[in-house]
């Protein structure tokens, strides 16, 4: 049936974040990076930018790295979302987790939950890329740390491991 | 950050979505991918009193084969048309175009007839769509209307399409088994919006000369233009007639300016580019003969 939200209405939407089923309440204007931390409380979804250029606010919808300030909670109901908080078990890190810890490839950390789930992503689709592959889904994310020959070390040595080399 | 307080209607049918902009026309936004509509509600830059979501609406998302024709639906996402078999097959060129467009994250979320609607003079799409000769398919409650990609863009952000229209497709004809094609731009970043584009298709004739081509620049002037190539049909294939082409085209042009760049910089970029599509497409071409 067809939707229709008026604009102080609070609606409800859920969807599954990180494998759980979760909800909350939106009004049409909410970005879902404010759902996701402020309803969810998943405060690893960063707030940059919030016009789709930083690349902070990263998530996995349905398994593909897009911007969450971008889009709107109330169209989110039903999707499959992760965040970086679904990335790994609370007491241990995922192998690109910790080949950024290896790598030095974050510093002030802010960042890096986008990057760790846009290269997420992209190591499922490439899983041998070359250092060039990687610098251009890179370009879709600021660290104004610029630890970026961290982060493309860090990427590149997680793909080996993942590859079992 | 916030957009303005919006009512959201997310309707099941094209013809509710129709229905729905009949009634509230310029006073409502049509949302696809959100890459380009989404900056600017959050930005404030448009202040809709309805958003209307067709990203779920079913059968616009398809990539359709019609006899010599591709119909590309509107919420055809750039990422799944850079995987497509059909479009790197059939529409060459826009195949070259799609890894410019924005970045990886973006053409996650971006669709083909966003671009189009949206009408950014630097986008990608738009300026394929114009070299190409595609056709952009509207539909409203009233009727559907077909306009050329080259009648469409009329300025910056700016189109034909009418308040209560919806951009529902693309109609390109798809490319001669000959032909052959070039996309370039320089950005600041990789990714960025292009401080100047462009795009060629050539096809030889049967003695090595250029027989038709087609060329356009994107992010030069507010919207995508392409250029007339009448001069070089049946010149020689080589440096010499791209070098003058380009010089005369770059010559003729009056660029924008802004924080990006110059117009004396627009122009000098417009006249490297064209030179390096045209010999890459003829090059493309010969390959292919």
């Amino acid at each position: 049936m067809s939707l229709r939200v008026a604009p102080d209405q609070k609606q409800r939407v859920a969807l599954t974040v990180n494998g759980k089923v979760r909800s909350g309440f939106a009004e049409p204007r909410m970005l879902l990076t404010d759902f996701l931390r402020h309803e969810l409380q998943l405060f690893g979804v960063h707030v940059g930018c919030e016009h789709g250029v930083c690349g902070a606010c990263t998530v996995l919808v349905a398994g593909r790295a897009v911007r969450s300030c971008t889009r709107y909670a109330v169209q989110m109901d039903g999707a499959e979302i992760t965040t970086v908080e679904g990335l790994a078990e609370p007491d241990a890190l995922g192998v690109l987790q910790q080949a950024f810890a290896q790598h030095h490839a974050l510093q002030c950390g802010f960042c890096t939950p986008g990057i760790l789930l846009s290269a997420t992503q992209f190591l499922r689709q490439n899983g041998a890329p070359s250092e060039a592959e990687v610098r251009d889904m890179l370009s879709g994310h600021i660290c104004r740390c610029t630890g970026y020959a961290g982060i493309v070390a860090a990427i590149m040595d997680a793909a080996a491991k993942l590859r079992g080399e | 950050m916030k957009p303005v307080a919006f009512e959201y209607v997310r309707p099941d049918t094209l013809a509710e979505a129709l229905e729905v902009l009949a009634d509230r026309r310029a006073e409502a936004a049509v949302l696809a991918g959100g890459m380009s509509l989404g900056p600017m509600l959050n930005l404030r830059m448009v202040r809709p009193k309805t958003v209307i979501d067709i990203s779920r609406l079913p059968g616009l998302d398809r990539i359709e084969t019609r006899g010599d024709r591709i119909v590309t639906g509107a919420t055809v996402i750039q990422a799944d048309a850079l995987v497509s078999p059909v479009i790197r097959a059939e529409l060459p060129l826009l195949a070259l175009a799609l890894p410019w467009v924005g970045h990886f994250q973006t053409r996650n979320a971006g669709t083909l007839g966003g671009s189009v609607a949206h009408a950014d003079p630097s986008a990608e799409i738009p300026l394929c769509a114009v070299v190409s000769d595609a056709t952009v398919v509207l539909r409203s409650r009233r009727r559907e209307r077909r306009v050329r990609a080259g009648e469409f863009f009329v300025g910056a952000l700016s189109t034909v399409r009418e308040p209560d229209e919806i951009v529902v497709a693309i109609d390109w004809p798809r490319a001669s088994p000959g032909e052959g094609h070039a996309f370039e731009e320089i950005a600041q970043r990789h990714g960025d919006f292009a401080i100047a584009a462009a795009a060629c298709e050539v096809v030889l004739d049967g003695d090595g000369r250029i027989g038709r081509l087609a060329l356009g620049l994107g992010g030069v002037v507010d919207r995508p233009i392409a250029v007339d190539t009448q001069a070089v049909a049946g010149a020689m294939a080589d440096g010499g007639t791209a070098q003058a082409l380009a010089r005369r085209i770059a010559a003729d042009l009056e660029p924008m300016e802004d924080h990006a760049a110059t117009a004396d910089y627009r122009r000098a970029l417009a006249q490297v580019l064209i030179e390096r599509v045209v010999m890459r497409a003829v090059a493309a071409a010969r390959g292919k003969a």
